[in-house]
């Protein structure tokens, strides 16, 4: 591979993935790099420093990357900000420096931030629910924003009751506080941007071209909180499958942040349609139909959307099939690769599924023979990415070697 | 009426069970009954969650109605009722560093419902704690629970430092969480891992003789 330039590089891993997810077969099976807290563990850089300071997140992604290379890279873009977290004080969350340990991957807390009360608000109008009730209880530093006139009203002569209100002194500490903020955020996402740079200069494709979630996810994970969007389904299925409307049209827009790139992947984050967080009636009826028709959507944009799924989905296969052939990917975390093979072949590309705890106690050898178990059966006729089961924070670097070195190799289609 | 409540209760007629409770009470019934309805009902959610007709959302309902029954009872509970002598007593908690609890929550109901003495630590436990916690409260089980992948290494270090208090072979230990398996079990010196709160029940009811 040495003799090739990164542009050659780059392109060839493009197509190899843009393959993978058509189902044409591949060079070679791809190998995946969504490693949410290892790059830093492998470069000796505590998670809380990573947060901290971009320049060190972006060094210790290229020391991983120039060392594993993977086929595609997730970057620092998961080492989320911590100094724009601080300004906002954003109280769903916890990270290292902010309730957890310095080496520990930042986690949410389940919270109610849209109470049952008023799913019809949201409904009506959901940029004004999100400005006036969701950012006020999530950020404290913008509190004002209760006050935040909507903006709906300013039509005719709405605005001068309006801009009026924009005056009140809360609004203008919050607006101040967001901008605050959005002067931290700016200078991130410039060095998330100049990472891609860097990368792609190096002949690595980013991962991502957009995040998403799954519309129940996006009522389920910050508005209602997991306990209180599982009760709503049987609790008050109307007002979750009104705003579930709204939100797969929210998950659209999220997504279509991908359409037009070199490599449209569109990662979608699945929570609570994974195992048994629900029935299969009610993912049928709550969870897939949203999903779906979202993803439909996006497909029309020439997006493809990449499911990540979280945790076992054995019991959601044969929703799964229910897509265009050759548009999607499922990232399917511990399932048993043979049965989502022999459900999903032919239909959906399938990413996965070296168990993390081999990666962490296992040895090379171990990695290698279950790689190849899975190129051998899975991995027959393409339609198939290799990764971790789910996103890595610790494994010892010779067998995530193992792991990617060994499909470069044996993963080779002749 | 009691009949009726149990019916109420197990199909998740929150509104219904609740009316029917107060009803009882209105009429002077032993409220002893409302609570011996409860746990019927909850043996009903049990096996229908065991059978996969029921999943967490029925879970987290009936929690909250078990807890809205109590808190409507217990201030006309003469004396503490006699109970079935549990068939064991189990710690659990979700491991240091981690702060998820759904699952960890759904198991501590399950095995609560099902006759165990449960002791919730709640989330992001340290090693430390959970031996002096198994020291003081003397426990058939310690089950703890993980969904990062430093849970490993995490549940590692707490099943070491039970061993170096000498308590290992006193206590069961069950793992569970997302992307734990047998080979997690066994790397962090677990017996058993349990892939859902049936699972849990099951190995429970196994160690102490539980049917």
């Amino acid at each position: 591979m040495s003799d090739k330039s990164p542009e050659q590089l780059y392109q060839e891993r493009v197509k190899r993935c843009l393959d993978v997810a058509a189902l044409r077969v591949p060079d070679r099976v791809p190998v995946f790099g969504p490693y949410q807290l290892y790059p830093y563990t492998f470069a000796g850089v505590t998670f809380k420093d990573a947060m901290n300071d971009y320049a060190l997140a972006r060094e210790a992604c290229h020391r991983f990357q120039d060392y594993f290379q993977p086929d595609l890279d997730f970057g620092p873009i998961l080492a989320y900000p911590a100094p724009a977290m601080e300004l906002l004080k954003i109280n769903w969350f916890k990270w290292p420096g902010r309730g957890l340990d310095d080496h520990i991957m930042y986690q949410y807390m389940d919270s109610e931030n849209m109470k049952a009360e008023e799913y019809d608000e949201f409904i009506y109008d959901p940029s004004h629910f999100i400005m006036s009730k969701w950012l006020p209880r999530s950020f404290p530093p913008l509190q004002g924003l209760t006050n935040w006139p909507a903006i709906r009203t300013f039509m005719w002569f709405g605005w001068t009751g309006g801009f009026a209100g924009l005056a009140a002194k809360q609004v203008q500490e919050a607006l101040r506080n967001a901008a605050a903020a959005g002067e931290e955020l700016g200078r991130w996402f410039d060095s998330i941007g100049q990472y891609a740079t860097e990368m792609k200069a190096k002949g690595t494709p980013q991962l991502y071209a957009a995040f998403d979630w799954p519309p129940f996810d996006i009522i389920g994970d910050t508005l209602r909180g997991t306990r209180q969007v599982l009760m709503d389904m049987r609790r008050r299925p109307d007002k979750l499958l009104g705003a579930l409307e709204v939100a797969t049209k929210i998950f659209v827009e999220y997504g279509s942040a991908a359409e037009g790139a070199e490599l449209p992947y569109c990662w979608i984050w699945m929570h609570k349609g994974t195992r048994n967080f629900m029935s299969d009636e009610q993912f049928k009826t709550f969870y897939w139909p949203f999903l779906r028709k979202g993803m439909l959507a996006l497909i029309d944009k020439g997006i493809i959307p990449v499911v990540y799924c979280e945790a076992d989905v054995e019991s959601r296969l044969e929703h799964f099939a229910d897509v265009p052939k050759g548009k999607v990917i499922y990232h399917v975390s511990t399932t048993d690769m043979v049965k989502a093979k022999s459900v999903l072949g032919g239909i959906a590309a399938i990413a996965g599924n070296v168990p993390n705890v081999m990666l962490l106690s296992g040895t090379p050898d171990d990695v290698r023979a279950y790689c190849k178990k899975l190129i051998d059966t899975v991995g027959k006729d393409g339609g198939f990415i290799i990764d971790a089961a789910v996103m890595l924070d610790q494994a010892k670097p010779e067998n995530l070697k193992a792991m990617i070195d060994f499909t470069k190799e044996y993963g080779v289609y002749r | 009426m009691k009949k009726k409540l149990v019916t109420a209760i197990a199909d998740m007629q929150e509104e219904e069970a609740l009316r029917l409770a107060r009803e009882m009470l209105d009429r002077g019934e032993d409220p002893q009954a409302i609570l011996d309805a409860g746990s019927e009902a909850m043996a009903i959610i049990g096996n229908r969650y065991d059978e996969k007709i029921y999943f967490l959302p029925e879970l987290i309902i009936a929690g909250e109605m078990m807890k809205q029954l109590g808190d409507l009872v217990k201030p006309k509970l003469q004396a503490r009722a006699t109970q079935t002598k549990p068939l064991g007593t189990v710690i659990i908690g979700t491991v240091a560093g981690d702060i998820h609890d759904i699952g960890k929550d759904v198991v501590a109901f399950m095995l609560d419902v099902n006759n165990f003495t449960v002791h919730n630590l709640g989330v992001d436990v340290s090693a430390a704690t959970f031996v002096e916690k198994i020291r003081e409260l003397k426990p058939d089980i310690l089950g703890m629970s993980g969904f990062l992948t430093m849970a490993f290494e995490q549940m590692k270090k707490t099943i070491n430092a039970i061993k170096e208090a000498g308590m290992r072979d006193k206590i069961k230990i069950m793992i569970g969480g997302t992307i734990m398996d047998e080979n997690a079990a066994k790397f962090v010196g677990a017996d058993a891992y349990g892939a859902d709160a049936s699972a849990a029940v099951k190995l429970a009811k196994s160690w102490t003789g539980g049917k």
